[in-house]
């Protein structure tokens, strides 16, 4: 999903920025059949990540009852030991929350000065986070912990697989935003950093809810 | 579309289709009055209370379905094209109110009613007397566990069960209990007297559905669930799945009798000679 | 599955821009007919899948025409029936009336030159595509298409070939197509919702939109909420199956006398969240019908609506409600009765926005002018069978009267009349009706009607012995009735029923040559608004150019209804007439 994102981000970019005619058809202007389409309005946008969050959460929420509800059945279900690294990578992706919302904000001005350096801090810091999340995987793996073990277990690596490839999407449009850099944003008014920023604090936030869910539903 | 000339064309139309709504609604309420084809009598008191509400649910929606489908077949005639301006109305809040009031009450209220049976089929306490017999639904056929003289089901073990040595439970024979519970394949239950069957299922779900008793149950693996009736009536009847539980789902069936007093404790005894003569 | 050449004709598209323009297009419109047609393609996949299905009821022991040489093997019957359930339900009733014609119709319908988020709803349709395309490989792999049904109940679903045949690779299949699937119609329902509430044309309130919108809008709110969960409920089910999880697979199962290992998951939560997804799957299936049809039957009986805010509120309590129901799939299922009880009621309660929607489409055409097109009599149709197919829901959600009534063929009759044939109606109805903006041409109305009549009368003929033959204890998915000795009885119904299936499968292949004869050679549809209907749509060419509106942006001045308003010349006011001096317009 984080690449079609982009893309549509950059037909805001142009339209929101140079309302020029005829961008995306090529060619054929004169024919009035082919009249290019005014752009999506930012609103649209704003709307679209809501909704995009939305959905997300409803898939979550999905797996988090069938934990609440698997775990009642009882018998089988042996609670582990979560890793304490867990919390390290927690704090990681928070930290990088902040530093990307550091990284916006600081478009606001002109020029925005180290926005670049802010901005790519806070990507590295979320690649950081997914690293310690394979790190643990593999800390549980080593004490003979895997999927399939037990549905505590199955669980874990199901949300966190889960959150983990949402990260990449994150990570993706953060890619997408740092490399077209910040004369880009400013001039797109911020379209995609904003929204990409958006999307990252809600990864971070949902690996709080789902970190504490497992915490004290184990 | 083009107004005027259209008008002849219509009423043909109108006719014919309300006619058809007509004729379709009379044909549909003989078929269900006459009851064409419909279960057998019910053989438990359960079932008569089922059948009532059905009965009651079959009145409202009868004049439901009647007005709705004869008021379309009406508006459909009445209302054709003639050529002239139709009313210009944007609806009536007092009849939108009173048709909003009348089918809550209405159809909320048979949902509660249903509530009442609903309680006596599932929520009503067990008989302590009751006949318990356990059914086992596997991939393809019903088997039927009577705990035999003692009253009490023996031990069962899940690496014991073997269905092609006639052991479909997984029964341990070496506990004391277990020595004379009665595998069958067919379902007996004696007359007016409380039944309390436990649903369990060995690989997929199945569903247990005897007509006569107008209970339907899934048998899920991994849970035993309780099913209680009384048969008023004897007489063989047939048991089926009606869950999809693979292939041979369509033949998983398996013969149920409601036997006397006398003919059931009969029975029993043969069956248990059987099993201690060949162990 | 590529756009038909008469498309490209209409436009003078420099041939290396084909591509872009009609197979990998942005164009809502585009799209549109792709997935119309996609969903085209489909139906008739899934209607020839159930003909072979009554055949073999019909006769059970006769070699099937086309189908080999014996007779019809149990398990091939089976898969018939998961593969007409899945494809119908989720790449026809979900495809064609909120993915096809809401794609081609939503943006014009409220002024927009396209959808908020064009790439996705590109992406959205290929993702679709794929989808089909896994789905129905599941006929060619080992083992054949899978045989669990559309539902997929676990464990059957979950433990592989050891279960019967096709659960090996053909369910694998199944799963990964659905998730594809799911994928796809968050993206599209994401992208209806952002194009209603933010790109609606100036004047066009919530309170103006023609209940098409309302409808497509609704349904892409369930959508967005449902697939999520059933994305959910099919990756844990996917686990199950080939990474040796348990989520649903309870421990101790033995097949025959084999052990399969797993333990203690739980069939039933399978059951509570695919239900959660499917009962709100159905309204998605059948709200954009009610939409099209509330359309149709108003300005075909020259009337506004009646009750056009009941209506929405009506069609809101609907998409409300149907989160609230799921567990009326489960009455026999093992749940606790308690909540049997509270799923039971609630269920109830959805009959009165039900009956409100029928009682306020009677009362639109009370006092009108009906013009008896095509478009409207499927439309009448679509209320007929709204209705008889609404009310043996009532007997389904008591749960006593479920008892013998549930997995039988009154459920079958009961679905298919109601989000089956009722939708297609819908679908129908809007065809007849869109066609020559779409296409420039009309559809043969002659052709049309018989279309109609044989197809009416026909689900009619089939779906009302369906009914009493569940009344007479017939189970479903049962492939033949010869093992059980009651249902030697149904033998003569089984046999009535699928002459009249046969009979109105037949029929709409009046529907398909009528659809490819009139695209080259239909009546040119010359009046930009022949129906004289009061919608957007009808204010532009026909089709309509690349961006709707030729760089005009509509400001509507009226309701989306305003028929015979008394004192006007014409008896209908496009939404964006001008505002008149004493405004007669209500809503």
């Amino acid at each position: 999903m984080p690449a079609t994102v982009i893309e549509e981000l950059e037909r805001a970019a142009v339209g929101t920025g140079g309302r020029g005619p005829a961008r995306r058809d090529g060619g054929d202007g004169d024919d009035a059949r082919r009249r290019a389409k005014p752009p999506t309005p930012r609103s649209a946008y704003f709307t679209g990540l809501v909704l995009g969050l939305a959905a997300i959460f409803m898939f979550f929420i999905a797996l988090a009852s069938a934990f609440v509800v698997r775990k009642g059945l009882g018998g089988d279900w042996r609670s582990f030991e979560l890793p304490g690294l867990l919390w390290v990578n927690t704090v990681v992706l928070l930290a990088s929350s902040l530093v990307v919302e550091r990284a916006r904000r600081l478009l606001r001005t002109q020029p925005a000065a180290r926005f670049g350096a802010w901005w790519s801090t806070g990507s590295l810091l979320g690649i950081a986070f997914l690293v310690g999340q394979v790190a643990a995987w593999r800390q549980l793996a080593a004490q003979g912990i895997f999927l399939a073990t037990n549905p505590a277990s199955s669980f874990f690596y199901v949300f966190t697989a889960a959150h983990g490839v949402h990260v990449l999407g994150g990570l993706a449009a953060l890619g997408y935003v740092a490399a077209r850099g910040a004369a880009h944003q400013q001039s797109t008014g911020n379209l995609s950093a904003d929204l990409t920023a958006g999307y990252w604090h809600f990864l971070g936030v949902l690996w709080v809810g789902l970190l504490l869910l497992l915490t004290f539903g184990r | 579309m083009q107004t005027k000339n259209r008008c002849a064309g219509s009423t043909t139309t109108a006719f014919i289709l309300a006619f058809f709504l007509v004729v379709f609604t009379l044909v549909t309420v003989y078929l269900f009055v006459s009851k064409t084809w419909w279960f057998p009598e019910t053989i438990t008191p359960i079932g008569h209370e089922i059948d009532v509400q059905t009965q009651r649910t079959l009145w409202l929606t009868g004049i439901v379905f009647v007005l709705s489908q004869l008021g379309l077949a009406w508006v459909v005639w009445r209302y054709r094209n003639r050529g002239e301006r139709a009313r210009y109305s944007h609806g009536n809040n007092t009849l939108e109110v009173l048709w909003t009031l009348a089918t809550a009450l209405a159809f909320i209220g048979l949902g509660v009613l249903a509530q009442f049976t609903w309680a006596k089929i599932h929520l009503a306490e067990p008989e302590p007397d009751a006949v318990v017999i356990e059914v086992l639904g596997e991939q393809f056929a019903w088997n039927f566990r009577y705990p035999g003289p003692d009253g009490k089901f023996g031990r069962t073990r899940t690496e014991l069960i073997n269905s092609g040595a006639g052991n479909p439970f997984g029964i341990d024979r070496s506990d004391p209990a277990a020595a004379d519970d009665i595998v069958v394949p067919i379902l007996n239950v004696p007359v007016n007297r409380p039944i309390e069957l436990r649903l369990r299922a060995k690989d997929v779900i199945h569903s247990f559905f005897v007509r006569e008793l107008r209970l339907k149950q899934d048998a899920v693996p991994g849970l035993e669930i309780p099913l209680r009736f009384v048969a008023e009536r004897t007489g063989d009847f047939e048991l089926v799945c009606t869950e999809l539980c693979g292939m041979g789902h369509q033949r998983m069936r398996a013969p149920f009798s409601v036997k006397t007093a006398a003919e059931y404790e009969q029975w029993l005894r043969d069956e248990l000679a059987l099993l201690q003569s060949n162990p | 599955m590529s756009t038909p050449s008469h498309v490209a004709a209409h436009v003078h598209a420099p041939p290396q821009g084909f591509l872009r323009k009609y197979i990998f297009s942005t164009d809502h419109k585009v799209i549109g007919i792709q997935y119309y047609l996609l969903a085209l393609v489909a139906v008739f996949v899934g209607l020839v899948l159930s003909l072979l299905m009554r055949w073999k009821l019909a006769w059970p022991n006769d070699p099937v025409p086309w189908f080999g040489d014996g007779p019809m093997l149990p398990e091939q019957y089976l898969a018939l029936v998961t593969m007409h359930g899945t494809i119908m339900v989720f790449f026809v009733l979900t495809t064609a009336p909120q993915s096809g014609f809401g794609n081609y119709f939503l943006p014009i319908q409220i002024g927009a030159a396209d959808m908020a988020f064009p790439v996705i709803n590109m992406l959205s349709f290929w993702t679709t595509f794929v989808s089909f395309l896994v789905m129905v490989a599941a006929f060619f792999v080992a083992g054949g298409a899978p045989i669990s049904g559309w539902t997929g109940y676990a464990p059957l679903s979950a433990v592989g070939e050891i279960a019967g045949p096709g659960q090996g690779l053909g369910q694998t299949l199944w799963i990964v197509s659905i998730a594809i699937f799911c994928a796809a119609s968050l993206m599209g329902a994401l992208n209806f919702i952002a194009t209603t509430i933010d790109l609606r044309a100036r004047g066009l309130s919530l309170m103006r939109m023609p209940l098409t919108v309302w409808a497509w809008f609704i349904t892409a709110i369930l959508a967005l909420l449902a697939f999520g969960v059933l994305l959910a409920a099919g990756l844990l089910l996917l686990l199950d199956r080939i990474a040796g999880t348990s989520f649903f697979v309870p421990g101790g199962l033995v097949f025959t006398d084999k052990p399969v290992p797993h333990q203690g998951g739980s069939p039933l939560l399978w059951q509570h969240l695919f239900w959660f997804f499917g009962h709100p799957e159905v309204y998605i299936a059948i709200l954009p019908s009610m939409g099209m049809a509330s359309h149709l039957l108003s300005t075909f009986s020259r009337k506004p609506i009646f009750g056009y805010r009941a209506m929405v509120y009506a069609m809101g309590a609907i998409g409300f409600l149907g989160f609230c129901v799921w567990g009326h799939h489960m009455f026999a299922s093992g749940m606790s009765p308690y909540s049997a009880m509270a799923f039971s009621v609630l269920t109830m309660s959805i009959g009165v926005p039900s009956a409100i929607k029928t009682f306020n489409w009677i009362g639109t055409l009370w006092g009108g002018q009906i013009r008896f097109t095509t478009a409207m009599l499927f439309a009448i149709g679509f209320v007929s069978l709204f209705v008889t197919g609404g009310l043996s829901g009532l007997f389904l959600a008591q749960p006593p009267v479920d008892q013998p009534l549930h997995d039988t063929y009154f459920v079958v009759a009961h679905f298919h009349l109601i989000m089956g044939v009722a939708a297609i109606f819908g679908i129908f109805g809007a065809t007849y009706y869109w066609f020559p903006k779409m296409f420039g041409r009309f559809l043969n109305e002659g052709l049309g009607k018989l279309h109609f009549w044989i197809t009416f009368a026909g689900v009619y003929l089939i779906f009302v012995p369906m009914h009493l033959m569940g009344f007479f204890g017939q189970p479903r998915r049962y492939a033949e009735g010869t093992a059980v000795q009651f249902l030697s009885a149904m033998e003569g119904p089984q046999q009535f029923v699928t002459i009249a299936a046969l009979v109105t499968g037949l029929a709409q292949l009046i529907f398909l040559f009528n659809f490819l004869w009139s695209l080259k050679w239909g009546r040119k549809a010359e009046a930009i608004n022949p129906w004289r209907s009061t919608s957007l749509e009808w204010t532009i060419p026909s089709p309509p150019p690349h961006d709707n509106f030729g760089g005009r942006q509509p400001v509507v001045h009226h309701g989306p209804y305003e028929y015979s308003v008394p004192g006007e010349p014409e008896d209908f006011i496009p939404q964006d007439a001008p505002p008149r001096p004493a405004p007669a317009t209500g809503d």
